[in-house]
Parts: C-alpha cells; sequence; structure tokens
C-alpha cells in the first residue's frame, strides 16, 4: 500500500510537468497579448513593450517556462498579471468553497445515482425502471447552464425556497450542489444499474437467497458492495469531469471558488492564474484516481491480495 | 405398504412449472410427484434440459420470477405448502428447514465477504444468536465439514480457498442451521475427481451425524450409484422412472434408463484389450507397421509469467510443465490425463505451438520450436485442435458453412464451389446434413455444435488433432456418439489423437497410450493397459479409486 502511494506520488509529479508544459505552450501560442490587456487600449506602444518586459514576456518561450517550472518548484505559482498579488494565495483563499461545493456535488450524484440505479435494476424492465432510465438520459443529455438556469427559476424565483446566488449558508449550497449532480447522478444510475443487474445475476446472490436472507440484506450487503466497485473507480476519473462543471456553476451562482477565478482570468488573460487553476485541477483529478485506488481494496479482498 | 410405512419429510404432488416465452407459456416441467423419505438420499439424475434444477429450484422458492412459474401442484414440508407459503413465510425455509449446495463453488461464495461472515450471517438469521454464540457455531461447523484451521479460515476470503475448501463452506453453511433437508444440485461437478470422492464421502458422513434428508441433483450415473437410496430418472421435464437405487441400476424399465446407463463409460470396461473398440465397418488398413511420429515432444518446458513482468511485479517464475516427453504415432491416441491444474492442457497448447515453451516438438517431422507464426502456418495444416466448450468456440454470427471452410479459406485452398463440396463433404463425415452448412451455430445442439467443430478441424486434413476436454461439456449419451465418431474418423482417416481429459473412463475408451499428468509433469505414463491394469505410480492408483462406479453394489467411496 505503501509503495503504491509513493509511486502514484512520483507519477503526479510528472504528470503535473506533462500539464503544466502542454498548458504554458498552448497559452504562449495565444494571439491575445497579456500586456495589452494590462496596459489598456489606449496607452502606447512604448508602455506595453515596458510591461511586456517587467512580466518577463520578452523572452523566447524555453527561457519563459524555465522561469516558471523554477518558480513552481519553489512552490511560487507566480503574481496575477491583473490583481497583482501572488497566485497560490488568491487560490488558497477561493480553494475551500470549490472544495466544498465538489463535495456536495459528489454527494448529490453518488447518492441520486445509487438510489435510482438500485431501483432501476430491482424493476428492471417494469415502468420504474423505465421512468428513471429517461430521467437519467434527461439528466446527462441536458446542458449544464440549463439545469442551473431552470433550478434558479423554480426554487429561487418562483418558490423562493432557496437564495439565487452567494455564498455562506447550507443554504447556498443547495442549487449550486444540485446543478453538478444531476448530470452525474444520470451517469451513475446508469452506471449502478448495470452493476447492480449484473450481480443480482451472480451465484453467489442465489446462495444469499437460499440462506433466507431478507430482500434489504441481499441488496444492501451481498449485492451493494460488489456492485460498488467499477462505481469507485468511476468517481476517481470523475472529479476531473467536475471541474469543468465547476467553471460554469460557479459563474451562475456566483460561488467565489476557484472556477470563477479562472474565468475572469481567461477573459483578462491572466496566464499565471489560468496556470494556476490548471495544475490545482490536474493535482486534485490525480488525488482522486489515488484516493479511488486506495478505497477500493478496502471493499474487495481480492485486490489486497497484490 | 411394507412392514413400517416411511414417513416422507418432504412431498411433491403433480408440480407444474410454465416458461414465459415470448411466444407464451410453455411448460418444462409436467406433473412431477415424488416423495423424499426421512433419512434417505434420492437422486434425481438427468440430463441438461431434463427439468431437474427447475424441480429444485421451485423447493426452494427461488425459481427467477420473471420467466419461471410455478402453475399448479404442491410441495409439502409437514404441515407447509411452500407453493402455497408468502415470501416471508418461505424465507424462514430457505436455510432454515431447506438448504441448497450449488454446483459453481468457485462463484457461489460472495468475493467480498469473509468465510466468517458469510457462515454466521445464516446462523444468526435462523437461530439469532448475539455475537460469539454464532461465531462458536461457524468454527464448529468448519471443523465439522473438515476444514483445517477453522479459526484463521473465518477470517479468509472465497478466493484464498481452492475449489474444494470452498464447496465444504458452502455445506457447512447450509448445515449450519440443522436443515431437515439438503438439496445438493451438482455439488461435484465442478471438481476434480479425488475432490469429488471426498466430497461426497462427506455428505455421507454429515447426512448420518446431522440427520438430514438429502435431494441430490446429478448428471453422472456413477455419483448416484454410490450416494442414492432412491433414485427418479427424469427426461423432458418429466419424471419418467423412480425406484430404489438397486432396481434402477439392475432392472431399470424405461428405455431412456436403459440407454441412460448404457452410455455411462465404465472405468475398467476395456480392459484386457490394447486399442480402442473398433467403430467403423471399413476395415482400415492397419497402422501397426509403426511408421514415424507424427508427433514428438522432448523435455518440453513451459513458464508462465514473462521475465520482465517477474522483474516487475516480483513474481516467482512458475513452472506449468516440465520435463515433459512422449511420441504420438499416426492412427493412435495418447491420452493425457490429469486434475486441474496438473498442466495438461498448457502440454496441447504448447505442442500446438500456440503459448511459449522451451524443449523439441517435432510434428511431422519440423520442429516449430522458435518458428514465427508464418513459419507455423504450413505446420498448423497438419495439426488442428477441438475445444472443450462447443458453445463458446463457435463464432454465434458465422454460418456454420462459412466457420468449416473459413480453415480452407486462411490457407487458400479450392475456390468457391470446391469448398462448398468440402463443407458438404465435412458435414456428412461427421454425421451431419449437408444443408447445415447455411444454417448458424444456436440452431444446433451441444453434440451436434461440437460435430461442427470437429467437421472445422478436419477441413484441413490433418494428422494430429488435439482434443482439449472435447467432450466434457456434453450429455453422457451425446458424448458416447461423439466419442464413437472421433474413433470412427481415426480409423478412416489415421488421425492421431491427443486427448487431454479429467475423465478417466473416458480416456479408457479412446487411448492406445496413456500418460497420467501432476503438477507439471508425467507421473506415469504406457499402453493404456499397463496404465489401467496395472498403476504403478500411487497417484494414479488414487486417481482411479477415486472414480465414481456407476454399480450401487460396488460402493467403494465409503
Amino acid at each position: 500500500m505503501l509503495l503504491l502511494v509513493l509511486r502514484r506520488l512520483l507519477q503526479t509529479a510528472l504528470i503535473l510537468l506533462g500539464v503544466a508544459a502542454i498548458t504554458f505552450l498552448l497559452l504562449y501560442a495565444l494571439p491575445a497579448d497579456p500586456a495589452r490587456m494590462i496596459a489598456g487600449r489606449s496607452a502606447t506602444a512604448q508602455t506595453v513593450a515596458n510591461i511586456r518586459r517587467e512580466l518577463g514576456l520578452d523572452q523566447p518561450f524555453p527561457v519563459q517556462f524555465w522561469t516558471y517550472l523554477h518558480g513552481i518548484l519553489q512552490g511560487n505559482l507566480g503574481r496575477s498579471y491583473a490583481q497583482k498579488t501572488d497566485v497560490g494565495a488568491l487560490i488558497m483563499a477561493r480553494l475551500p468553497a470549490t472544495l466544498i461545493l465538489m463535495a456536495a456535488g459528489i454527494f448529490v450524484e453518488v447518492v441520486l445515482g445509487l438510489i435510482l440505479g438500485i431501483i432501476a435494476a430491482l424493476r428492471r424492465g417494469g415502468p420504474v425502471d423505465r421512468v428513471v432510465m429517461m430521467a437519467s438520459f434527461v439528466g446527462v443529455s441536458a446542458p449544464q447552464f440549463v439545469v442551473a438556469l431552470l433550478l434558479l427559476y423554480v426554487f429561487a424565483v418562483t418558490l423562493g425556497w432557496f437564495p439565487m446566488s452567494g455564498f455562506g449558508s447550507a443554504a447556498h449550497v443547495v442549487l449550486p450542489a444540485a446543478t453538478l449532480g444531476i448530470l452525474g447522478a444520470g451517469w451513475y444510475a446508469r452506471m449502478v444499474r448495470s452493476a447492480m443487474i449484473d450481480v443480482l445475476n451472480q451465484d453467489y446472490v442465489r446462495t444469499a437467497r437460499a440462506k433466507g436472507l431478507s430482500s434489504a440484506r441481499i441488496v444492501l450487503r451481498h449485492a451493494l458492495p460488489n456492485a460498488l466497485l467499477p462505481i469507485i473507480a468511476m468517481i476517481g476519473i470523475d472529479i476531473g469531469q467536475f471541474m469543468g462543471g465547476v467553471v460554469v456553476v460557479e459563474a451562475v451562482y456566483g460561488w467565489p471558488g476557484i472556477g470563477q477565478l479562472a474565468w475572469q482570468a481567461i477573459q483578462q488573460v491572466d496566464i499565471p492564474i489560468i496556470m494556476g487553476v490548471t495544475l490545482v485541477s490536474a493535482l486534485a483529478i490525480v488525488l482522486g484516481n489515488l484516493l479511488a485506488d486506495i478505497i477500493a481494496p478496502l471493499i474487495d479482498p481480492r485486490i489486497r491480495a497484490r | 405398504m411394507t412392514m413400517s410405512a416411511p414417513t416422507p419429510i418432504l412431498t411433491v404432488r403433480n408440480l407444474c412449472v410454465d416458461a414465459r416465452t415470448p411466444e407464451g407459456r410453455q411448460r418444462v416441467l409436467h406433473d412431477v410427484s415424488f416423495d423424499l423419505i426421512s433419512g434417505e438420499t434420492l437422486c434425481i439424475a438427468g440430463e441438461s434440459g431434463s427439468g431437474k434444477s427447475v424441480t429444485s429450484l421451485s423447493i426452494m422458492g427461488l425459481l427467477p420470477k420473471a420467466s419461471l412459474q410455478v402453475a399448479s401442484g404442491t410441495i409439502r414440508l409437514g404441515e407447509k405448502d411452500l407453493v402455497a407459503l408468502s415470501n416471508r413465510a418461505m424465507r424462514s425455509v430457505r436455510g432454515g428447514d431447506i438448504a441448497m449446495v450449488f454446483q459453481e463453488p468457485m462463484t457461489s461464495l460472495n468475493p467480498v465477504m469473509s468465510i466468517g461472515a458469510q457462515l454466521t450471517e445464516a446462523i444468526r438469521e435462523h437461530q439469532g444468536p448475539e455475537g460469539g454464540a454464532a461465531e462458536t457455531i461457524a468454527r464448529q461447523m468448519l471443523d465439522a465439514v473438515h476444514i483445517t484451521e477453522p479459526v484463521r479460515r473465518l477470517t479468509q476470503y472465497p478466493h484464498e480457498l481452492s475449489g474444494g475448501m470452498r464447496q465444504r463452506v458452502m455445506i457447512a453453511m447450509a448445515l449450519s442451521c440443522r436443515p431437515k433437508v439438503l438439496i445438493a444440485d451438482e455439488p461435484t461437478t465442478a471438481l476434480d475427481v479425488t475432490v469429488q470422492a471426498q466430497i461426497l464421502k462427506l455428505m455421507r458422513e454429515l447426512k448420518q451425524e446431522f440427520g438430514a434428508s438429502i435431494i441430490l441433483i446429478t448428471h453422472d450415473m456413477g455419483v448416484v450409484a454410490q450416494m442414492a437410496d432412491r433414485v427418479a430418472v427424469m427426461q423432458n421435464g418429466r419424471i419418467i422412472e423412480q425406484g430404489d437405487a438397486l432396481s434402477i441400476f439392475e432392472n431399470p424399465k424405461q428405455p431412456y434408463t436403459q440407454e441412460l446407463l448404457a452410455a455411462v463409460p465404465r472405468l475398467g470396461a476395456h480392459a484386457g484389450n490394447d486399442a480402442p473398440p473398433r467403430v467403423s465397418a471399413i476395415t482400415a488398413p492397419s497402422v501397426s507397421v509403426s511408421p514415424a511420429p507424427i508427433l514428438q515432444v522432448r523435455n518440453l518446458d513451459v513458464t508462465y509469467g514473462s521475465p520482465v513482468r517477474r522483474l516487475f511485479r516480483g513474481m516467482l517464475p512458475a513452472a506449468a510443465v516440465s520435463e515433459v516427453s512422449f511420441e504420438l504415432r499416426p492412427g493412435e491416441t495418447l491420452g493425457l490425463v490429469g486434475e486441474s491444474g496438473s498442466g495438461k492442457s498448457t502440454t496441447g497448447k504448447a505442442v500446438l505451438g500456440l503459448i511459449p515453451f522451451t524443449g523439441h516438438v517435432v510434428i511431422d517431422g519440423q520442429n516449430i520450436a522458435g518458428l514465427s507464426a508464418r513459419q507455423m502456418r504450413p505446420v498448423r495444416r497438419s495439426a488442428q485442435m477441438i475445444f472443450q466448450d462447443p458453445y463458446a468456440s463457435l463464432d454465434p454470427r458465422m454460418a456454420v458453412g462459412a466457420a468449416i471452410a473459413e480453415p480452407l479459406v486462411i490457407h487458400g485452398l479450392g475456390d468457391r464451389s470446391e469448398r462448398d463440396d468440402r463443407v458438404a463433404e465435412l458435414l456428412r463425415h461427421v454425421g451431419l446434413q449437408p444443408d447445415a452448412a447455411t444454417r448458424y451455430p444456436h440452431e444446433f445442439s451441444g453434440g451436434q455444435r461440437q460435430r461442427i467443430c470437429i467437421a472445422r478441424a478436419l477441413a484441413l486434413q490433418p494428422k494430429l488433432i488435439v482434443a482439449d476436454e472435447s467432450v466434457a461439456a456434453l450429455d453422457v449419451s451425446v458424448r458416447a456418439r461423439v466419442l464413437d465418431l472421433m474413433l470412427e474418423l481415426q480409423e478412416t482417416m489415421g488421425l492421431a489423437y491427443l486427448f487431454i481429459s479429467h475423465d478417466m473412463a473416458v480416456v479408457e475408451r479412446m487411448s492406445h497410450n496413456v500418460a497420467v499428468m501432476r503438477g507439471g509433469r508425467i507421473v506415469e505414463m504406457g499402453t493404456r493397459r499397463a496404465v489401467f491394469e496395472n498403476p504403478q505410480d500411487d497417484y494414479t492408483k488414487a486417481l482411479m479409486a477415486a472414480v465414481p462406479i456407476p454399480d450401487p453394489r460396488a460402493r467403494h467411496i465409503a
């Protein structure tokens, strides 16, 4: 187990290096000129050139990249062009809000997906199954901003149950988390359904029935842990999907997380912030997968043995 | 009745079960009636599709609701009619009054629950003791089924146990609530013959100890003879004959029962003969002039796990086969017997160059060691393989004719019409109508599919055929006919077979020479008379002693 974690941490470093290189190259190739953005429309060419020199943007690409890497290795993500502050501090200030949102979103999608998936599997072929599968299809297909606006209209504007936007209380989390979760829940419902149907047909489930156990015990104690194994691997991968959704949801609900930070930075071509958020996202994805790999053997003794 | 009327513990009367199909209801079980007498073992014998498993699942109330349903009849256990029982009441019967052991020990235990959790769960469900008491019973049960180190086993998981041990755990689980009736559905079919003998012996002991009555469902008449007090023979969803074991075996009334018994291969049935029985009317040219061997194997070694993977995974090199040597001449059969893991299938694959090996393998004068796939091609024409599972080894989307013609196409032999003629000829050879060529595998039974596989193997006119458990998946009556076909083809075409099987009686019937494998090595090899009539190695003797003899008077698995 320790060996696994060590090996994965080494892999993580390599992945982050790769992500940094690719993102840096892509941003470098952008037609937008950060120096011009900072200086403003009316600035003279001289001012723009000064700013460019000040930021080191006049250097050739390899030098810029090296300088940046050098910074990262010392834990320095650079300074924001627009806000003139340390990127690391900016991200750290906003990270907790995003983590809360993600945790709530994953909770919604996993719980909703599990419940719907199990019900559909137990009632497979019946009307309940069909309704759940239709709903999950809609959930998967609907664009996130549409779901967000719909939820806002129904629950915030019409019913007034939850605040429109902002951050601070538990009520604020509900709609953004639901928006994030509904999309994923459709996926999970389908995954859980097929995994459960597969497991329910296994010989050991028949054995459990032959013991005279209750249906609830058969489903929850015998079938579910086996059906969860592929789902856990999925959650690890899913964190990456989530980061994309977070940008949209934070923008719609005015959620002060790193998604919003990234959204503003993109508009301002604030390269250090974009780089920083990308690296943090990549780190989250890798850690999510690592977490899935650590949890799986806790459930499945066959993986433990290896 | 006779002296004291025996009291039935379970009474099944006029049980009918319907299957729901897209074409409407279809009856799969017709008026099944039988009694299970207290303390006896009733064997329900029959081939696949006879309805024996449907009968047992009906008693347990475990029929898959979506597809099968009890249409009429009663199943009485004491005062209760199990057919009419509510789901809730049925739960206390299942596992409490009636327990069941299934065929597949490898998949019948939950892989993510410890043995202890799975054992105590049933005990708590039916007897409700708290905490330690259930654990104590679980440990005693593991003791009762002779599992060593029961305390440690309780914390282990199914994948850490062998097939035989898992089946012992299943039996322990089934008996832990002291059921009145134990239903065992093909409990030893998936096990090696020596393990089968141990499990059968265990079931006999435990029947005494726990006072349970047993319904044993099996296709194997040898097992029936060793275990049954009474026998019910099923065919096409009906019980066609029932009676005490001796009268069924010695005086079967129904033609089907007679057929079934006649088809059972008996170990020692061919004692005194050097060669398999002749089955064709044609007097084939005698091949006993000992021509050059078609297959020579010298010092064959197969090791699993590449050196690179071993280096990274820290795996030890696992020798699957070591120092195997033998020869095979045209028109002869070498039987390769052994239990699972003995290396017999690995040897078969290595001989055809399907897996990497070291040593010498000479097919028809050509050493295939180190040949590239391209260089192997001409060799493959003379050596073909027939696999175990005729259901899995035919492409369901490919017409039978196309499947048989495929080897011809691959080797660029003949044009379309020549190939069609050849396919028709091959189908006739294996006893099928030429019009089978345009149909698809799912339209054929298991035996017919295996005939198709044989036709495909024969397409290139090979001299050597490796048959790996080629009849193991077939019912006995079908198996006998496929074996006859193989013998006939050998006589007419001078084929050499490397016949791989775990079934001693089948090997005896088919082989000129026999090699017994264990742990990757040949422990004994010789003519079939030498090996079967005068076995030298202790393992060979143990294997032969474990084979159930289909004669209730000759119970030797005590």
